[in-house]
């Protein structure tokens, strides 16, 4: 399509209208979806270096046997923190900001369906994340493990204020999650491009609208059970107190009835970038697209149905645990299907050359293979109870969930870095990051499935020479330095390419997808003519995205005749065109309203006084947010 | 012949790891149980291997040979044979494969999962932060951090918890570990083929020094484990050397018998057992739940600060005097 933005006869007038304050009231108003996403993205990704240094931290403390690098306490508090960041406050939220900037553009949208939403939660996920380091480096953060098992976590137990860290800021940040998958979820099912039916949405949309459906079926449980943790801390109820007829139990069924389909909820939006990047690259569309996103549903169902299979040792009779083996067993069908599809698009492609995006998701293919086979065997009771809570299970969802999900998330990086920034990365370096952290993974992580055949079990701070782990540990130490060299190559590239890599024009790579049909970045308006979608990867359909059969007042939305921003709604399934939906533009109140929240949940901690007092000033907040501008619709 | 080695050799065994590695290790199964498993990981390992191996030469040559056909362009539209394919490779052959592992592992978790009507010996383990205590009940003997057990007798272990959930693991002795949870018991069934000592650890975090909450088992011939038994039912006799009787003073003066039972002379204050209980002491291998040695060097410096070899340890620094300290370790080190 075009190529400059300034081209286009609406330019200046869409730009005016979609155009966010700048400074910082800019910084705590603006809602474009763009500003939004990436900012979730690279707060994520500071978060995600932190945890990686946790990582550096635990490894050198495991290196030989009987250190003292760090004490029992901050070496609890480190893994802790370690599991808690890469969950709660990596993963999730940067494949969320991913999604924020890229489901609009791949759906040919302008902004999001709830644009102030989406910052709030930005708003929520941040407070929420300082606050936990900020306990961190008093020495106060949680001790217990990301799973927080009742009752060691109980106020029996853990009477101080780490477990109230986490109960809290926990629950806070699910709040983040659950709202920005409500958004997600009506910007897929109402405001992608008129023509483009379920059946020709991307994959990664698909994921994405799973993910989300996911989010909100799941989290809630979470947020449920750690209410119940925080009231028996603060309040003195006994959900989780034996002695007065609770049940810790309880936890643990609520924490993995969210938790395993959690796994789920990170890994599904990778194996959508790999879906997407692999077709590119290759040159070809996606081998069976309808098998591939029927796997995607049945992996988001299925992932409802297996929790227990964190709970073999707890003492359930064998015959119940035997289902949940079953359960587990069966989503082996639905990943290998997306596995052959991408070695099928691979084979009857055409690969011009292996770019660091694609190298990565290659890797990642590999890497996920040999996660899930080690997946299919701790799905088998008996070995299960061999190997639960030992360094085999590290190993296996390091597998999955470093070579299952940060791969693909280093290769959406490297893919869309262009469209994000108009630059392209350093592909030499990029080179050197991924056989650097490949290899370094593979250290690192492969001995791990021996040392936990070996005996180590997890979570302990040290051991004892003489059995049999202390080469194991060594190497993996040693792994972990090459993973961490890794990764400062690539923000070493990042922090070049962002001003001074090669210009990328809309579409170095020939995407198929709607992203690419604009400019990189985009303008913030996206796109100043709405896409009509013919094909499942409309920019290779010989009719391109066209505009012979569009509605009279389609045209209207590239010219605007207010300062209204407005985008098109569709209908859920076949994607015809249905109306216009008229968006809210910047605001400070989203960002008060999560600081009156943050008033009620790190009040807690204190006195739950402080909890009225946040829901009042949440009150008002809402007020203002809500409040009539005056004229207009 | 475990007899002689029973007080020397785990003490060498635990701390100078003397040819032994691997005494913690699923991979070296000594009982029937976690033999099977071990037999069903070679199965899942050799199968899954094969499986995943060619899967990823099939990637790799996929890369390659699309790779070398860069230049003409092909059609971007898929096939029909495309899905013919990936069900087949994605569909037909995890199914079969899947139906029979999945066969083998509901198996073997019947197989691990039988055990006889009625045990010979039957003992009940206590999980503590971060310490075992172990009863015999139909012998009436007490001991902690160290299981005795007759080789090639079925062993029937109830474990609970008297604090926080723990989880109970001796990997070559029983099919697996099973979690410790406060308020509940559950069974397990250990089998030691041979004479010797294995390491068992906690396996679910349960605090500060989760790290330092192991267990040795000491399997010996069903004759000895009687002697071991026979030598703990009674009251430990009367110090007879006025040191160690000057320690028995110095044990229920200082404060150590509010936790600490030892039979015959003291019952813990507090209720629910807070520390292990001292009666056969001098005769265990090791303290603070194989922590460090139990030698007079040790012993002495444990009583004094616990929490220099386990920082975190329940048990509070015991300050006194270097005569009144003589006398208590001489006093313990007798207790067997």
């Amino acid at each position: 399509m075009n190529q400059r933005a300034e081209a286009h006869p609406s330019h200046e007038r869409l730009s005016r209208v979609w155009d966010s304050p700048k400074g910082i009231w800019g910084f705590m108003t603006a809602v474009n979806h763009r500003t939004v996403g990436l900012r979730f993205m690279i707060t994520a990704f500071i978060f995600f270096i932190l945890a990686g240094l946790e990582a550096v931290v635990m490894r050198v403390q495991l290196a030989l046997p009987q250190l003292g690098v760090v004490s029992p306490d901050f070496y609890n508090q480190t893994f802790t923190m370690h599991g808690s960041t890469m969950m709660f406050l990596f993963v999730v939220p940067f494949v969320e900001g991913l999604a924020i900037y890229l489901v609009p553009l791949m759906v040919g949208a302008r902004e999001m369906a709830f644009p102030r939403l989406n910052l709030f939660g930005y708003w929520v996920f941040l407070i929420a994340g300082v606050t936990l380091y900020v306990a961190y480096l008093l020495g106060m953060a949680p001790d217990s493990g990301w799973y927080n098992y009742p009752p060691l976590t109980g106020p029996g137990f853990r009477p101080g204020a780490g477990i109230d860290f986490w109960v809290t800021m926990i629950t806070f940040l699910e709040v983040s999650a659950l709202v920005a998958a409500v958004e997600i979820i009506v910007t897929i099912l109402k405001m992608r491009a008129p023509g483009m039916s379920l059946n020709r949405m991307p994959v990664f949309v698909w994921t994405m609208l799973i993910t989300a459906l996911m989010i909100v079926i799941a989290m809630p449980a979470l947020v449920l059970t750690s209410l119940m943790l925080a009231l028996d801390r603060f309040t003195g109820t006994h959900f989780f107190n034996i002695a007065a007829g609770g049940d810790p139990f309880l936890w643990q069924h609520l924490f993995w009835f969210f938790g395993h389909p959690d796994v789920y909820i990170m890994l599904l939006p990778a194996v959508g970038v790999v879906s997407m990047i692999i077709p590119v690259f290759a040159q070809r569309a996606l081998a069976a697209y309808t098998l591939v996103v029927a796997s995607i549903v049945i992996i988001g169902t299925l992932s409802f149905g297996v929790w227990v299979h964190h709970m073999y040792t707890v003492g359930i009779a064998l015959v119940g645990l035997n289902f949940f083996a079953a359960a587990s067993m069966l989503i082996t069908i639905p990943s290998a299907i997306q596995i052959f599809s991408w070695i099928s698009t691979i084979w009857n492609g055409s690969l011009e050359r292996l770019t660091t995006a694609m190298l990565f998701a290659i890797g990642f293919i590999a890497l996920f293979i040999l996660g899930g086979i080690t997946g299919i065997m701790i799905a088998a009771v008996p070995f299960n109870w061999q190997v639960h809570d030992t360094y085999f299970i590290v190993a296996h969802f390091h597998y999955v969930l470093v070579g299952g999900v940060v791969l693909p998330i280093f290769a959406s990086v490297y893919f869309w870095f262009p469209k994000f920034t108009g630059r392209m990365l350093n592909e030499r370096l990029g080179r050197w990051h991924f056989w650097l952290f490949v290899i370094g993974f593979n250290a690192t992580f492969f001995l791990m499935h021996l040392t936990g055949l070996e005996g180590m079990p997890r979570r302990v701070y040290t051991y004892l020479p003489g059995l049999g782990w202390d080469w194991l540990n060594l190497l993996s130490t040693l792994g972990t330095f090459l993973m961490a060299f890794s990764v400062v190559l690539f923000l070493v590239n990042v922090a070049v390419s962002w001003r001074g890599g090669t210009e990328a024009g809309p579409d170095p790579w020939r995407g198929g997808s709607l992203e690419w049909a604009t400019t990189s970045p985009p303008p913030n308006y996206n796109f100043a003519d709405v896409p009509v979608v013919r094909g499942r990867d409309p920019l290779w359909e010989s009719a391109g995205i066209g505009m012979d059969t569009r509605p009279p007042w389609l045209e209207e939305l590239s010219d605007p005749s207010d300062e209204l921003r407005e985008s098109i709604t569709t209908s859920v399934v076949s994607a015809d065109a249905e109306g216009r939906a008229v968006l809210p533009g910047p605001s400070p109140w989203p960002m008060w309203l999560a600081l009156a929240l943050s008033v009620a949940f790190i009040g807690a901690m204190w006195t739950t006084a402080l909890v009225p007092v946040g829901l009042a000033l949440a009150f008002l907040a809402l007020l203002a947010w809500h409040w009539p501008a005056g004229e207009g619709p | 012949m475990i007899r002689p080695t029973l007080r020397c050799l785990p003490v060498a065994v635990v701390f100078l790891s003397i040819g032994c590695g691997g005494w913690q290790s699923a991979l070296d199964p000594r009982s029937p149980g976690a033999a099977t498993i071990e037999s069903l990981w070679w199965i899942a390992f050799t199968s899954t291997g094969i499986l995943s191996s060619l899967t990823i030469l099939g990637l790799l040559y996929a890369v390659h040979r699309a790779h070398r056909r860069a230049a003409p362009e092909t059609s971007r539209h898929t096939a029909s044979r495309e899905q013919t394919f990936i069900l087949i490779a994605g569909v037909g052959i995890p199914t079969l494969f899947l139906i029979g592992f999945l066969t083998l592992s509901v198996r073997a978790g019947t197989a691990v999962s039988e055990h006889p009507e009625e045990a010979t010996v039957m003992l009940e383990v206590v999980g503590h932060q971060f310490w075992w205590e172990v009863h015999y009940p139909n012998h009436g003997v007490v001991t902690a951090n160290e299981i005795h057990i007759p080789v090639g007798e079925p062993v029937e272990v109830h474990i609970t918890s008297a604090d926080v959930i723990h989880s109970f693991w001796i990997p070559q002795l029983a099919p697996g570990k099973l979690d410790m949870n406060p308020g509940r018991f559950n069974t397990l069934w250990l089998f030691a083929e041979e004479a010797g000592l294995y390491r068992g650890q906690c396996t679910e975090f349960c605090g500060v020094q989760h790290a330092h909450m192991a267990l040795l088992v000491v399997a010996s011939p069903p004759e000895e484990f009687e002697e071991w038994l026979d030598a703990r039912r009674g009251t430990p006799p009367e110090p007879t050397d006025p040191e160690a009787a000057r320690g028995r003073e110095v044990f229920l003066e200082a404060g150590c018998s509010a936790c600490h039972a030892i039979r015959g002379v003291s019952r813990p204050r507090f209720a629910g057992n807070p520390g292990p209980d001292l009666t056969d002491l001098g005769s265990r291998s090791s303290l603070g739940a194989l922590t460090i040695p139990n030698d007079r060097e040790h012993l002495a410096q444990w009583i004094l600060e616990p929490d220099r070899f386990k920082p975190g340890v329940r048990m509070p620094p015991t300050p006194l005097d270097d005569a009144d300290l003589a006398a208590l370790v001489r006093y313990l080190e007798g207790l067997r």
